[in-house]
C-alpha cells in the first residue's frame, strides 16, 4: 500500500507541455496552488484548488499515478479529518482541512512527476543555490532506485537464511530488522566511498568557479504559466480579503454526540 | 620521456600491519598498453591509486618513494589537479556515473574543472563519438547495459584529456561479449589518441592480444615484467595468475616434447598447431 | 529434484522475464545456468527457494510446489548464495554470522555450536571465529557468506555469479569445493557467464536467452556450438575455439573444451603426424 503512494512522486520522462516547462516556472505554479490552499479554510475554495490542478494533470498525462498519490494521501487526509472532528471542529470544516492536505499533496505530486532530479538540480544551480546543495539533491534522487534495489536484495538474502519478517510479537519484529538495516547501512557507506573516489577522479572541487554546460531557458509557455500564476494568486488574495464566502454548517459536532 | 616513472614506491595503509606495496620501481613508455595483474591483495589497486593521487589524498598512510606521471611530480598534488593527467576508470560502472543523462555525465568532469562552456560542449561531443555512446546521449545511466555504462564512464574521463588512462578491472561485471568490446574500445582509444594505458585485469585471455607489456605483482612487489609471451611462464603460473588457456596448453605440450612458442591468442595457437598437424 | 513446469514470469507492471520455461534438475546434478545479462538467470533461480513465485506455471522442489511453503521453509532445502556477501553480513562475529540461520531454523544451541565449528573448519575460517566479518578481505567475506548458507546443510545449493571478482586461485578453490558438494549428493546450480570456469568443471549447461531456454545439455556440446554461444552473448572457451578451428582443416575433435583433454588429444595427433612424416626405415 504505502509503496504505491510513492509512485505518485516518481519522475517519468514524457513529452508533454508540463514536462517541458522550465522547473522554475513550474515550481512557481505549484507554490501558487500551495499558497492558495494555505490561505483558505473554505471547503468550496479548496475543492476549486484541486479542480484547477486537474487540467494540469491531464496535460501531463500522469492521471493514473496522480490518483495513486491521492489514494495514498487519503489515509492521512482521513486522519486529519478525524483528529479535527474529535477536537470539536465542525464537520464541514474538518472535511475542508482534510481536503486542503490533499490539495497540497496533489500539487507537489504533479511537480515531482514532471520534473527530473537533474532539472531540479539545474534549477537550484541557476538560482545560485550553493552547488553542494544542488549536487547532493540530484545524487540523492539518483540513488533512490539503486538503494531500493539494494534493500530488496538484502531482504531476499536474509529471508533465504530463514528470517521471517512477518512473524512474532512487536519486539521480535523490530529485532528482525537488524539483519536488514546493518547490511543496508554498510553497503550505503561502501557505495558512498566508491562514489567519492569517482568524484575525485572527475575533478570534483577542483575550482570554485564551476561552469555549467546545460542551460535552462524560459519559453513562451513558461511566461504564460508565470502570468497565470500571478493572476491566480491576485484573484485569490482579493477573494480572501473582500469576498464573503458561503460557509455551510452541518450541525454535527462529535463531542456533542459523544 | 616516460609516461609513468616510479622509484622505490611503497605504501602502507593507515592502521595496517604490513605495507600493501613495497619497493615498486618502473618506467612506462608513453603510448604503451600495459597490463597489471596478480592475485587478490597483491597491491595492484594500491599502485593505481598512487598514480592519480587517491593515495595519499583519499587513503591515508605512509607513502615513500618517488613518482612522476605525465612529466609531473605527484607529490603534493591533489587528485583534482592530477585528473587532467591521469584518468581513472573504476570497476563498478554504477558508482561512477553521476547525472541522469549520458551527455550531462560526460560533461561533469569538465564542469568541475571550470572549462568554458563552448569548449566543454565540443569535448563532450567528441568524447561521446570516440567511445560510441553518442546515440545513447539522452539515456539515463540505469537504462544502459553494463558495457554501455563503462563506455559512458570512459567518455567522461577522456573528455578531460588525460594522457594516461588507468582502468581497474573494468570488465568485472560485464558478460564475455561486452568485456571483449570494451577492451577493444580501450585499445583503439589508446592507439588513436596516443594514450598510455594501464589496465588491471584478471581475464588475461581477453586482454593479452593488445598488451605491449605485462606486469605481475605479488605480495606488494613486482615479480614479473615484460612482453606477455615472456611473462606467461612457469613462474607466473606458480604465482597463481590465470594464463590464457591456449598458453597453458602450450606449456603442457612442451612437457610432452612438443615445442610451440608461447601463443597468447587462439589464432596463434591454431596456426602453430595446424603446421604441426600438416607434417 | 527441482522441477520447473511451463513457468512464465513478469514483475508487476514490468516486462516478461521468463517465457514458458521447462526444466528438471535431478538430485546430485551439477548445472550451470548461463546467458547474457538480463536473460532471466537470476530470476529463474530465485524461484527455487520461493523468493519469486511464477506468474504462470509451477516450480516444485522435491514434489512440493513453491507456492505452498514460505521462503524460510523452502530455504531449509534450497540454499541460495547471493552474489555480493555484503548484502547479508551483519553479525558481530563470524561465528554468530554462521549461527544466524541455524537459530532461525530452530536448531538447538548444542547443534548450533557443533555445526558452526565444523563449517568454520571446513572453510578455513577457524582463526576468524571471533572476528567481525566486516574487517575481513573480499575473498574472506565471500567464504563467510558461503559458510553461512552451507552450515544448515541444504540439499540443493544455488550460487549466483560465484566467480565475479575472484582471481584464478580463488576460482580453483571454488571449483574443488563444488566438486566436494556434488560428491556429497547435493544438487549444485550456479548462475554464471564465466565460460572458462565452466569449461573446467563441465557441468550440464542450461542456456537462457531473452527468457527462454535455447540450449540444455553437457558442456562439451553446448559450449562448442558457436551459434548458440553467440546467441547468448557468450564466447566459446579458448580451447573449444581452438579445436573448432583445427577441426575444419584437420578433422579434429569438436568436443574438447578443457586444457588437459586438449593436451592429451593433440599430443597423440601431433605425434602421429610427426611419425607419418618421418621417412620409413629400410626402404631399399
Amino acid at each position: 500500500m504505502s509503496l504505491r503512494f510513492v509512485q505518485g512522486f516518481k519522475f517519468t520522462k514524457l513529452d508533454t507541455p508540463i514536462h517541458k516547462l522550465d522547473p522554475r516556472s513550474k515550481f512557481l505554479l505549484i507554490i501558487g496552488f500551495f499558497a492558495t490552499a494555505l490561505m483558505f479554510t473554505n471547503i468550496f475554495v479548496l475543492l476549486v484548488v484541486i479542480a484547477c490542478q486537474i487540467p494540469v494533470v491531464l496535460m501531463a498525462r500522469t492521471v493514473k499515478r496522480w490518483l495513486q498519490s491521492m489514494r495514498g494521501g487519503l489515509l492521512y487526509a482521513g486522519f486529519i479529518f478525524f483528529a479535527n472532528l474529535i477536537f470539536g471542529t465542525p464537520l464541514i470544516q474538518s472535511l475542508a482541512f482534510g481536503i486542503r492536505f490533499l490539495g497540497v499533496v496533489s500539487a507537489f505530486s504533479i511537480f515531482f512527476m514532471t520534473t527530473s532530479a537533474d532539472d531540479l538540480g539545474l534549477a537550484l544551480e541557476k538560482i545560485h543555490a550553493p552547488y553542494a546543495i544542488a549536487f547532493t539533491f540530484t545524487t540523492a534522487v539518483r540513488l533512490v532506485p539503486t538503494m531500493a534495489t539494494d534493500a530488496q536484495t538484502v531482504v531476499d538474502a536474509q529471508r533465504s537464511r530463514g528470517l521471517e519478517l512477518d512473524k512474532g510479537n512487536l519486539m521480535k519484529r523490530v529485532r528482525n530488522y537488524v539483519p536488514i538495516l546493518i547490511p543496508l547501512i554498510i553497503s550505503a557507506i561502501r557505495r558512498s566511498v566508491e562514489l567519492a573516489e569517482a568524484l575525485e577522479a572527475r575533478g570534483f572541487g577542483a575550482t570554485e568557479k564551476r561552469t555549467s554546460i546545460a542551460t535552462l531557458t524560459m519559453h513562451l509557455a513558461d511566461y504564460v504559466v508565470i502570468l497565470v500564476t500571478i493572476i491566480g494568486l491576485a484573484i485569490a488574495t482579493y477573494v480572501y480579503l473582500k469576498v464573503p464566502l458561503p460557509n455551510p454548517v452541518v450541525p454535527i459536532q462529535l463531542p456533542h454526540i459523544l | 620521456m616516460a609516461a609513468i616513472s616510479a622509484r622505490n614506491l611503497s605504501f602502507k595503509y593507515a592502521g595496517a600491519e604490513k605495507p600493501s606495496m613495497e619497493g615498486v620501481t618502473l618506467e612506462v613508455e608513453k603510448g604503451s598498453f600495459v597490463i597489471l595483474t596478480g592475485p587478490s591483495g597483491c597491491g595492484k589497486t594500491t599502485l593505481c591509486r598512487c598514480l592519480n593521487g587517491l593515495i595519499p589524498n583519499f587513503y591515508s598512510g605512509e607513502l615513500t618513494g618517488e613518482l612522476e606521471v605525465d612529466g609531473v611530480k605527484v607529490e603534493g598534488k591533489s587528485t583534482a589537479e592530477l585528473a587532467t593527467h591521469v584518468g581513472f576508470v573504476f570497476q563498478n560502472p554504477e558508482n561512477q556515473l553521476f547525472s541522469l543523462s549520458v551527455e550531462r555525465d560526460v560533461g561533469f568532469g569538465l564542469e568541475n574543472l571550470g572549462v568554458p562552456r563552448e569548449e566543454a560542449l565540443e569535448r563532450v561531443q567528441w568524447a561521446m563519438r570516440a567511445t560510441g555512446v553518442y546515440e545513447l546521449r539522452e539515456k539515463a545511466p540505469h537504462e544502459l547495459s553494463g558495457g554501455q555504462q563503462q563506455r559512458a564512464a570512459i567518455a567522461g574521463i577522456i573528455a578531460m584529456r588525460p594522457n594516461i588512462l588507468v582502468l581497474d578491472e573494468p570488465t568485472s561485471f560485464l558478460d564475455p561479449k561486452s568485456a571483449e568490446e570494451i577492451v577493444s574500445v580501450i585499445a583503439k582509444l589508446g592507439h588513436d589518441l596516443g594514450l598510455t594505458i594501464l589496465l588491471v585485469e584478471h581475464r588475461l585471455d581477453i586482454v593479452s592480444r593488445y598488451a605491449d607489456r605485462v606486469i605481475v605483482m605479488d605480495e606488494g612487489k613486482i615479480k614479473l615484467d615484460g612482453p606477455p609471451r615472456e611473462v606467461y611462464n612457469d613462474q607466473a603460473r606458480l604465482i597463481g595468475i590465470g594464463l590464457p588457456r591456449v598458453t597453458m596448453l602450450a606449456h603442457l605440450l612442451r612437457k610432452d616434447g612438443i615445442n610451440l612458442s608461447n601463443p597468447i591468442t587462439v589464432e596463434e595457437a591454431s596456426s602453430e598447431i595446424s603446421k604441426l598437424l600438416n607434417k | 529434484m527441482i522441477t520447473v513446469q511451463n513457468v512464465s514470469f513478469n514483475y508487476p507492471d514490468g516486462p516478461q522475464v521468463l517465457h514458458e520455461v521447462n526444466l528438471a534438475i535431478n538430485d546430485g546434478e551439477f548445472v550451470a545456468v548461463m546467458g547474457e545479462n538480463g536473460a532471466g538467470k537470476t530470476t529463474l533461480v530465485k524461484m527455487f527457494n520461493g523468493l519469486l513465485k511464477p506468474t504462470k506455471g509451477t516450480v516444485k522442489i522435491d514434489g512440493v510446489a513453491t507456492q505452498k511453503k514460505s521462503v524460510a521453509q523452502m530455504s531449509r532445502d534450497v540454499g541460495l548464495i547471493f552474489q555480493n556477501p555484503d548484502n547479508q553480513l551483519f553479525a558481530e562475529t563470524v561465528a554468530q554470522e554462521l549461527g544466524f540461520s541455524l537459530k532461525n531454523f530452530g536448531f538447538s544451541d548444542e547443534i548450533i555450536q557443533k555445526r558452526v565449528s565444523s563449517y568454520l573448519h571446513l572453510l578455513d575460517l577457524e582463526s576468524y571465529a571471533a572476528t567481525s566479518p566486516f574487517v575481513l578481505s573480499g575473498g574472506e567475506r565471500k567464504r563467510v557468506a558461503l559458510a553461512a548458507i552451507l552450515v544448515w546443510d541444504p540439499k540443493h545449493v544455488i550460487m549466483d555469479e560465484p566467480t565475479i571478482g575472484q582471481d584464478y586461485m580463488q576460482k580453483e578453490r571454488l571449483r574443488n569445493f563444488i566438486t566436494q558438494l556434488v560428491s556429497q549428493g547435493k544438487s549444485v546450480v550456479i548462475v554464471t557467464h564465466d565460460v572458462e570456469f565452466v569449461a573446467e568443471c563441465q557441468p550440464r549447461i542450461v542456456l537462457l536467452s531473452h527468457g527462454t531456454i535455447i540450449g540444455d545439455g553437457p558442456a562439451t556440446r553446448i559450449l562448442t556450438d558457436q551459434t548458440l554461444v553467440e546467441k547468448a552473448s557468450l564466447k566459446m572457451p579458448q580451447i573449444a575455439d581452438l579445436m573448432n578451428r583445427l577441426a575444419t582443416d584437420h578433422d579434429a575433435s569438436r568436443e574438447i573444451i578443457e586444457v588437459y583433454a586438449a593436451r592429451d588429444y593433440l599430443t597423440k595427433r601431433i605425434r602421429k603426424a610427426t611419425e607419418l612424416a618421418q621417412p620409413r626405415r629400410g626402404i631399399g
